[in-house]
């Protein structure tokens, strides 16, 4: 009986050589069905740990007024109002735009590069092309931005050589944050699409074709519909890697493009704002409810993908 | 089968390595707070333990001292850690050269009890006033503390003012034509995208100096700073302003051509980019004078408490003042040392002249803070796109 059971489950492991152990003994070790959740325990314990203190202590913290204060932690809603005023209010909403914009962009522009490198039928070339945006997704933060004051800065070698500034051109705007980010951002869209244009078979192109649908068509009605959760999925990505980023913004356009991330840098630590901690973890929690937001908006799509995809 | 077995057995070991994770974190702060030293950390003056050779002694008894945030290319910091060493044989370490001061607050705060905590701290006065409140200081009167002017300490000897300076505009002489001097020469259409800042003067000490500056400039007043934040945006329209944060590598690179900060920083960069070619100006606009110090303390619970004292003791002591002057930085002893004749006069004459005779007023605690709210709020507006 236990042989079929095992098999049944799929269960591959050798059975114990010999066959001495007992059903009995099996039985006893064997986890009530309640209690199987208790595998993922240790699991639950890293989670609450991990991110649950620090959560909690962020929505405590945002919702107290500075232990150090005379008369000490007391509750209060004066940082939520705050971090909802006046210039942070404006760098949340620039937060939010400028992402929004540039993972806009990175998907539209990432999509047919994703879809000319999978259909590829040069293995070489496809396997550089998914390396090599694996590399680019990650290169951010201050050598990234050097690398754009180097190049497009005002004493940069291509503002130079073009005379760009002449012609309108400014690094340290939105304009020129966004197309920083875009550097790691459209790689990023086509590592994560690859797999999806995977899973278009050529079988749904061929029956659209054999049933007269144009490339236009097979598109708009086959190929969209069935990638836009992962497009979605990829979007929410993006959104959340251009809405976190601080380092490439801190160092290329200073405090000229407001962003959430340098506000909250600039109240914990500094020469010159003291005791404005709180205010910070107030802006955090923004940011979470931003990104929750955000993910929820993209989590019921996220089932329909596995109908088609899986 | 045995299959269950190692499940179960895989899961009982999971939780016992998580349960020994969270009882791990609670052992952390066991350390002594006092440490060994007891008789030094409770001394108030040299006198406390017995006289300087005393303290001597006991301080390279520790042989260590745990500095926070100072810069090699800061007022001279490379040389004074250097000569204190090779002094005392004691060694510094200098943890996140590039923290800011409220970092420097942090670490003392986050780290009580613990061997890694920072001896001493320079801070901005505000901070220094501040951990005070928070009861992070401990009071130690240098030998010198009399002579430090009634203003820049604290009654009860927490902390007090160590070297300050002079906002000041730095300007690469071989990429502008006419250097500036004075604030209303900036908005000048041709320094087209060249004024720099070192940072946000929502975070940067000497930013927020510069636009406090900029105030006095255009009719402002210590209480008053929107005149210095109309001047900003102003700078921004004309296009002149340049929102890279200025350090010695972007001047260096032609990103930066002019640069405000600290007199002492600037003057101390020209040095250091003459060897690499650049010809650095430095000039205290004379249509905004602001100057401000930094303050030095004693953390309570440092880890090698007469060493921090012997540090204080050292920076306070002529040698130290001269060595922060040497480095363009206007000490706190500089009045009392030039009537004692034990000033640097060869340093004290590369200065860049000091606007008035020197005698700057410093806005009180209240309307600094003032300012600091009317900063944080107008800034982003003043500059943003």
């Amino acid at each position: 009986m236990s042989a079929v059971q095992t098999a049944a489950r799929g269960d591959s492991l050798p059975r114990s050589s010999g066959g001495t152990t007992s059903h009995g003994a099996a039985r006893r070790w064997r986890l009530p069905r309640s209690a199987r959740w208790l595998g993922v325990l240790p699991l639950l314990v890293f989670a609450v740990v991990v991110f649950g203190l620090s959560a909690g202590t962020m929505v405590f913290g945002a919702f107290t007024t500075p232990e150090t204060m005379p008369g000490g932690a007391r509750f209060t809603g004066a940082n939520f109002i705050a971090s909802l005023h006046g210039p942070h209010l404006a760098a949340l909403i620039n937060s939010v735009e400028l992402s929004a914009v540039s993972a806009l962009i990175a998907a539209v522009v990432g999509l047919p590069i994703a879809h000319a490198v999978v259909t590829s039928r040069f293995r070489a070339l496809r396997e550089a092309a998914l390396a090599g945006a694996g590399v680019l997704a990650n290169v951010g933060g201050v050598p990234l931005a050097f690398a754009f004051v180097a190049t497009l800065g005002n004493a940069g070698v291509l503002t130079t050589h073009f005379a760009l500034r002449s012609h309108g051109w400014n690094l340290y705007s939105f304009w020129g944050l966004t197309l920083a980010y875009l550097y790691f951002l459209i790689p990023l869209m086509v590592l994560t699409l690859a797999p999806a244009l995977d899973g278009l078979r050529r079988q749904w192109r061929e029956a659209a074709r054999n049933n007269g649908a144009s490339a236009f068509r097979y598109w708009t009605h086959v190929a969209l519909p069935i990638l836009m959760p992962s497009l979605l999925g990829g979007f929410v990505l993006l959104f959340g890697s251009a809405f976190s980023a601080y380092a490439t913004a801190a160092a290329m356009v200073g405090s000229s493009v407001p962003l959430v991330t340098m506000q909250i840098a600039d109240a914990l630590s500094g020469d010159v704002l003291v005791g404005e901690g709180n205010v910070a973890l107030a802006l955090g929690v923004d940011m979470v409810l931003v990104a929750g937001l955000v993910m929820a908006v993209q989590l019921p799509l996220q089932r329909r993908s596995a109908r088609w995809l899986a | 089968m045995r299959l269950h077995r190692v499940r179960s057995v895989s899961l009982a070991c999971s939780l016992v390595v998580a349960a020994m994770g969270l009882t791990a974190c609670g052992l952390t702060s066991a350390n002594d707070v006092n440490g060994g030293s007891g008789k030094a950390a409770a001394a108030t003056s040299a006198q406390d333990l017995g006289g300087m050779d005393a303290l001597v002694a006991a301080a390279k008894k520790e042989g260590k001292l745990n500095t926070i945030a100072l810069p090699r290319d800061w007022a001279n910091y490379g040389e004074i850690i250097d000569t204190f060493e090779k002094k005392y044989g004691i060694k510094v370490e200098v943890e996140n050269p590039d923290a800011a001061s409220q970092d420097e607050i942090n670490a003392i705060a986050s780290r009580k009890g613990q061997d890694r905590s920072p001896d001493v701290i320079d801070v901005g006065r505000a901070f220094a006033i501040s951990a005070a409140g928070q009861n992070l200081l401990a009071p130690y009167r240098v030998s010198a503390f009399d002579q430090i002017p009634k203003g820049q300490k604290d009654a009860q000897a927490r902390w007090y003012n160590d070297f300050g300076g002079y906002v000041s505009i730095g300007c690469d002489a071989a990429r502008v034509k006419k250097c500036p001097t004075t604030f209303a020469d900036l908005l000048d259409p041709q320094y087209k995208g060249q004024i720099a800042l070192t940072g946000n003067p929502t975070k940067s000490g000497s930013s927020f100096s510069s636009v406090y500056a900029a105030a006095l400039a255009n009719k402002g007043s210590f209480d008053d700073v929107k005149p210095g934040l109309d001047f900003f945006a102003r700078l921004k329209k004309a296009g002149n302003f340049n929102p890279v944060e200025s350090t010695p590598a972007t001047i260096q690179k032609g990103e930066t051509p002019i640069s405000i900060d600290w007199d002492y920083l600037n003057s101390g960069y020209s040095d250091e980019l003459r060897a690499k070619g650049v010809d650095w100006k430095v000039s205290i606009p004379t249509d905004g004078v602001y100057s401000e110090y930094y303050s030095q303390a004693i953390a309570k619970w440092a880890p090698h408490p007469a060493a921090a004292r012997l540090w204080q003791e050292f920076l306070y002591s002529p040698e130290g003042q001269n060595l922060w002057l040497k480095g363009h930085a206007r000490p706190v002893l500089m009045p009392a040392m030039q009537q004692a004749g034990t000033l640097d006069a060869d340093s004290a004459a590369k200065l860049p002249p000091a606007p008035g005779n020197g005698t700057t007023a410093f806005p009180t605690e209240a309307q600094i803070s003032k300012a600091k709210q009317a900063v944080a709020q107008g800034w982003a507006q003043a500059v943003a796109e």
